[in-house]
């Protein structure tokens, strides 16, 4: 199978889906970039090049840089999607929603139930996300908690190349609304992606590596950390699970509670902020439906609770890393509740 | 083409409109104090040629989306008055299942993209269905209708300059009554609102509001120029608010003198029944005749609402998503 980046697989589900359904449109800033500039069309393709070629292919009306106003696009989109279109939005930065938040909570999750079940919202907002690139506290949260505690909204946040393509086409082609969000320090890495379209579907976590002795739950990026600890600690003889849920919204509960059923340990590893983020909150799950099996209370790997650092020694010390994880683990194997 | 070329019966039936609106307005203020409907109301009452001078020139596949004080424009757009009233009180045969009470009634099968409650909400959906309709190559337009209070959300603002550099098909119809909630316009506008739009280099016109025939004129010329790709217009819509914000204020921060003067002088529906009197286009009888219709209707509709029945527990949790696990 081909290896492709992140980006790269992303670009391909845009470029899928824009062929297949001529409602699908796509909007942002500078998604094509260099509009009304004596340079260069398609300029950037996106401030991280993954919208890079859709203006050549598919045109101006169906692909279209926006001003740099946030609730009039976001909201444009909502009012669209429940005229007849499948737009996909692009924000720079997830920090960016904060800016437009009525227009992705208070409309478009809401217009389904408000209005008795008759209206349909189809639009998927793609956002990068999370911190290490020297950002700062506005260009760096890992927002998904935010987005997953509003019903209504879908949120998906892949962790491969391969997952990032199915669950694109799959938030594209879902009648839901969606947050998409990327991290974007995972856009150059590469993995296994086919060629053609296919779907992953939503709530269906995804099994990464499969250990007896303790069960790591992991988001984004943290999977990769979390595959890292889980290496580790096999070395020293601790067979860890690595579950990817993948969408926190729907969120694969079955496969949690069946994991940590399974291992007796859980760490959670979120690269959010800890309050009522996801780590908090799938303890919670963890603590409520699987009580009987758990040998070890449910251990926690976040961030802390401040803003994303600059400093690079600082902002490293922010992201949960797999020693951190490996170390939770380890502790949570020194309980001997049986 | 003006207002006083339209045919008896689109008179009648702009009269009819106007009459339902003021009487169910009336109807709701009433049930209120009565105390048998759950939430709370935006009523429209004296804004009615507002909405109905617009969505005359409208088809039902034109789209509009409104605001808190909503019901005036469902009722101009199509809107089933019985499902409206079952709506705002809470039941199961509302048009939205009794989910989405006074401040969430739609019926996107009209053309009637929801009442909002946010304010400033209105102007992106409206310019996104319009987008919709220039991305499908459709002969719509759509019509954003706010408040004077809005006037100062960012979301008009940003809509506003979208609209204009796309060229969307969409009216952006400000009803300015001269109060946000308990605010007076005067202290918290700065400049004339038609100016908003000429800054961007959009045509705008101020229109007043008690007139049916100048709004159904402004409206047509508006709404005729965005379907022929001439982008879009803000129509700055003087109109009074007879009741207060919301169903229930004691409205003690205007005069009795001046609402009183705003009552008697500032009527769309005696302005109306004046006009096609003086020019022979309608005589009383019918439009007496529309008023005992018309009167029937909302009685009807409240009957049939206090007789509904609540929604089924098990709707809680229906419809949040198409589909979710």
């Amino acid at each position: 199978m081909p290896q492709k980046s992140f980006r790269q697989a992303l670009n391909e589900a845009l470029h899928s889906e824009m062929g297949r359904d001529p409602n699908v449109i796509v909007l942002g800033e500078d998604i094509a970039g260099g509009a009304g500039a004596s340079g260069q069309k398609d300029a950037w393709g996106g401030a991280f090049g993954v919208t890079k070629g859709l203006l050549g292919a598919f045109g101006p009306s169906r692909v279209r840089d926006t001003p740099i106003s946030e609730s009039a696009f976001i909201g444009a989109a909502a009012g669209a999607a429940m005229t007849g279109l499948r737009p996909v939005v692009e924000i720079m930065f997830v920090d960016f929603l904060g800016v437009c938040f009525d227009q992705i909570f208070n409309q478009a999750a809401k217009f389904r139930y408000m209005f008795g079940g008759r209206a349909v919202t189809p639009m998927v907002i793609r956002a990068s996300y999370g911190a290490g690139s020297r950002s700062g506290s506005q260009h760096s949260q890992a927002l998904y908690p935010l987005f997953t505690h509003i019903p209504g909204l879908k949120v998906v946040v892949p962790s491969s190349p391969y997952d990032a393509k199915g669950l694109l086409i799959q938030a594209i082609r879902d009648d839901d609304p969606v947050i998409f969000l990327e991290n974007k320090i995972l856009y150059d890495t590469m993995g296994e992606v086919p060629d053609g379209p296919y779907v992953v579907p939503f709530g269906e976590a995804n099994i990464v590596r499969e250990g007896g002795d303790a069960t790591i739950v992991a988001f984004g990026r943290m999977v990769h950390f979390a595959m890292e600890a889980a290496n580790r600690l096999a070395s020293e003889g601790i067979d860890c699970t690595v579950l990817d849920p993948r969408t926190t919204s729907p969120l694969d509960e079955d496969t949690i509670i069946e994991m940590a059923e399974k291992t007796g340990r859980v760490v959670v590893v979120d690269e959010a902020n800890p309050r009522c983020g996801m780590a908090a909150d799938v303890s919670s799950i963890i603590a409520e439906k699987a009580f009987g099996a758990l040998k070890a209370p449910v251990m926690k790997v976040t961030a802390p609770h401040t803003p994303v650092p600059y400093a690079p020694n600082l902002e490293a010390a922010y992201i949960p890393d797999a020693s951190r994880i490996a170390d939770a683990v380890r502790r949570a194997m020194s309980f001997s509740r049986t | 083409m003006s207002g006083l070329q339209l045919s008896r019966n689109e008179l009648l039936r702009a009269y009819g409109l106007m009459k339902t609106i003021r009487m169910f307005e009336d109807r709701v203020s009433a049930e209120m104090a009565s105390g048998d409907i759950p939430g709370n109301t935006h009523l429209y009452a004296g804004q009615e040629a507002s909405a109905v001078g617009i969505c005359m020139n409208l088809t039902e596949t034109d789209r509009i989306a409104s605001t808190h004080r909503g019901h005036g424009h469902c009722i101009a757009k199509g809107c089933d008055v019985d499902g409206m009233m079952a709506e705002i009180f809470g039941k199961e045969t509302g048009i939205c299942h009794g989910k989405g009470g006074s401040m969430h009634i739609a019926d996107l099968s009209k053309g009637m993209l929801g009442a909002n409650g946010i304010v400033g909400g209105s102007a992106p959906i409206a310019c996104g269905a319009a987008l919709s309709a220039q991305v499908q190559g459709l002969n719509q337009v759509s019509v954003a209708f706010s408040g004077d209070g809005a006037i100062n959300q960012g979301t008009v603002a940003e809509s506003m300059n979208l609209a204009q550099i796309w060229k969307l098909p969409v009216i952006f119809a400000v009803e300015d009554n001269g109060f946000g909630e308990a605010t007076a316009k005067s202290f918290v506008v700065a400049g004339e609102i038609g100016n908003r739009a000429e800054a961007l280099g959009m045509a705008t016109a101020k229109v007043d509001g008690v007139d049916f025939f100048a709004v159904y004129d402004a409206a047509h010329e508006a709404i005729e120029r965005a379907r022929d790709g001439g982008g879009p217009t803000l129509l700055h819509i003087e109109t009074p608010r007879y009741y207060g914000h919301f169903s229930g204020d004691p409205d003690n921060y205007r005069s009795a003198e001046e609402k009183a003067a705003m009552r008697r002088e500032r009527d769309c529906l005696v302005r109306f029944r004046q006009y096609v009197g003086e020019v022979n286009l309608l005589d009383a009888a019918a439009l007496d005749a529309v008023d005992r219709e018309v009167e029937v209707v909302v009685d009807a509709a409240v009957v049939a609402a206090r007789a509904a029945p609540q929604p089924a527990l098990s709707a809680l949790t229906t419809d949040v998503y198409v589909r979710y696990l």
